[in-house]
């Protein structure tokens, strides 16, 4: 009885790590996204929202945005579909948000006799899966360009599910090569591998992702990006043109679509991690503490090992973060052609060219 | 296009490298200012408004004002050339007797609605007794009613010129009606 208890707690445990970090993430970007496009900019940024005369550099406005969307009017238009209007926003989110589940954030935990994997589900088609979820998302956004019976919107909903199935099918593809090259679709497994040193002369670098497969390190940030539907890619939401699939949506509604964008640019930061930038890997470090290529060691404790595995997960999500927020803040929007000609002819064509060289690759490794 | 940019990748990066210099040179100078407590380190250009004012020029035309004699009354001999020059009637003055002999008129009244005036400055360049000048460097005078926007004599009498910093030294005359955000 003890023993399902505590399953039970670990596993709610793990749930609410990733719960948390993802929310927390998402929340703080609003407040990155103000400060470090200001600081890009030259300017100061956000900086008025203050707790007794305590500013904290404008870390409370994340608070006072959510206050004034919870207490703003809940506009429902007259000829809306009032059902799939209310869903929407919770798809859109709820999509967002359990797709970092798969994604682990340190390497198995070991408390007394049991074994903890740290993520919130152990699932041996992780990869899939995120993929999936994120997929899914744009169901969300149809239904709400849809349903919110405007010509503007309805056109930002179609203009979103064409971006995002020519950015799924290149995310899906550019996953592929790295799949192949580790072996698994396992996000967990996929790590591990990434523990692994290089071959020959290189055997001082981990085999990363972002080394064994540039191209597709490359295909799937772009692609990623895309999904994201932020700058360069916001074509759905088009904000100086057409507003977009959530141009009816008021208050706490129009923030969930806002939030989704965000927990999206965490998923994408985490996936980015988890399959190019070696995920929760340290580099040199083992499961019994550092042991350097020129001979050096430094045995560490499990815990020990265990929290410098999570902390570097979490410092490359932030890093992977920071450079999407770069990447939104410098580049103009491409224009719908553009963006379709982008996915179809230039990502799709070199992530299938980026398996094919993988596998003649990986065939002529093996071979021998 | 050229053939190198027409694949995004090497223009997307120097394009990041552009504002990712400007992050970390401005992040630099935000740490100078706020944890080595640098005085000369500013990390953006713009300015802090209500708090901090950007110098003005002294040509700036802003809020009027009535030069005043050295007894304190206007400098003003209300010979209407302001009223006549003004492109957007906005000054109305009555004149009245002075009891000094020496000087023929002065206003009663000197009114300027500063809700029809465009700052052309005109009236400044008319006044043969440099009476009137729009040197307070004051920008900021709004009112919930039109009536608000009416200044009149003892309100401009009382301002000061700028400082030499652009900066006004007298405070924002408030109209009567305007009350504190309701």
């Amino acid at each position: 009885m003890s023993a399902t208890l505590t399953d039970l707690g670990i596993a709610f445990g793990r749930v609410a790590f990733v719960m948390l970090f993802v929310l927390n993430m998402g929340g703080l970007l609003t407040w990155v996204e103000r400060k470090q496009s200001a600081v890009m900019q030259d300017r100061i940024g956000a900086n008025r929202a203050s707790i007794f005369g305590l500013r904290l550099f404008g870390l409370f406005h994340p608070l006072a945005d959510a206050i004034k969307m919870l207490t703003k009017e809940d506009f429902l238009p007259a000829r809306a579909d009032r059902s799939l209007f209310t869903l929407a926003p919770l798809v859109s989110l709820v999509c967002a948000l359990v797709a970092f589940a798969a994604i682990p954030f340190g390497d198995v935990l070991r408390v007394g006799a049991r074994e903890v994997p740290l993520q919130a589900v152990t699932l041996n088609a992780g990869i899939l899966y995120v993929f999936a979820m994120l997929s899914l998302g744009v169901y969300g956004v149809m239904m709400a360009g849809w349903a919110s019976a405007n010509n503007y919107a309805l056109l930002g909903g179609q203009r979103a599910a064409a971006l995002m199935i020519s950015a799924e099918v290149a995310i899906g593809a550019s996953i592929m090569g790295v799949a192949m090259v580790y072996g698994s679709l396992d996000m967990m497994e996929i790590i591990r591998g990434q523990g692994r040193p290089l071959f020959g002369w290189l055997a001082w670098i981990p085999a990363w992702g972002i080394v064994t497969q540039p191209l597709a390190f490359i295909l799937f940030l772009t692609a990623g990006i895309a999904a994201t539907k932020r700058i360069p890619f916001d074509l759905p939401e088009g904000e100086s043109e057409i507003i977009g699939y959530f141009v009816e949506y008021s208050g706490m509604k129009f923030g969930m679509f806002m939030m989704a964008d965000f927990v999206e640019t965490v998923v994408i930061a985490g996936m980015t991690t988890a399959l190019f930038l070696g995920g929760w890997q340290v580099p040199y470090l083992a499961a019994d503490g550092f042991s350097f290529p020129w001979g050096a060691t430094a045995p560490l404790a499990h815990l020990t090992v265990v929290t410098l595995q999570v902390l570097a997960f979490c410092l490359k999500v932030s890093l992977m973060c920071w450079f999407l927020m770069l990447v939104r803040w410098t580049l103009p929007r491409f224009r719908y052609d553009q963006a379709m000609r982008l996915g179809w002819l230039g990502l799709f064509p070199l992530s299938i060219l980026n398996v094919a060289v993988t596998g003649l690759v990986l065939l002529a490794w093996r071979a021998p | 296009m050229r053939f190198r940019q027409r694949f995004y990748l090497g223009e997307v990066l120097i394009g990041l490298g552009i504002t990712a210099a400007h992050f970390f040179a401005n992040l630099g100078r935000h740490t100078a200012r706020h944890v080595f407590r640098s005085k000369r380190a500013r990390g953006a250009v713009t300015f802090q408004y209500p708090e901090e004012r950007r110098p003005y020029s002294p040509r700036l035309r802003s809020l009027h004002r009535l030069v005043r004699r050295e007894d304190g009354s206007p400098r003003c001999v209300a010979c209407m050339m302001c009223e006549t020059v003004c492109p957007a009637h906005c000054i109305y003055i009555v004149a009245a007797e002075h009891p000094n002999p020496e000087i023929e008129k002065y206003p009663e009244r000197f009114d300027i609605d500063l809700g029809k005036c465009v700052f052309c400055g005109y009236c400044v360049e008319a006044c043969p007794e440099d009476a009137i000048r729009m040197d307070t460097g004051i920008l900021e005078f709004s009112s919930y009613s039109r009536r608000g926007m009416i200044y009149a004599k003892e309100t401009l009498l009382a301002l000061e010129p700028a400082g030499p910093d652009g900066n006004p030294r007298s405070p924002i005359p408030i109209p009567a009606d305007r009350v504190p955000s309701p």
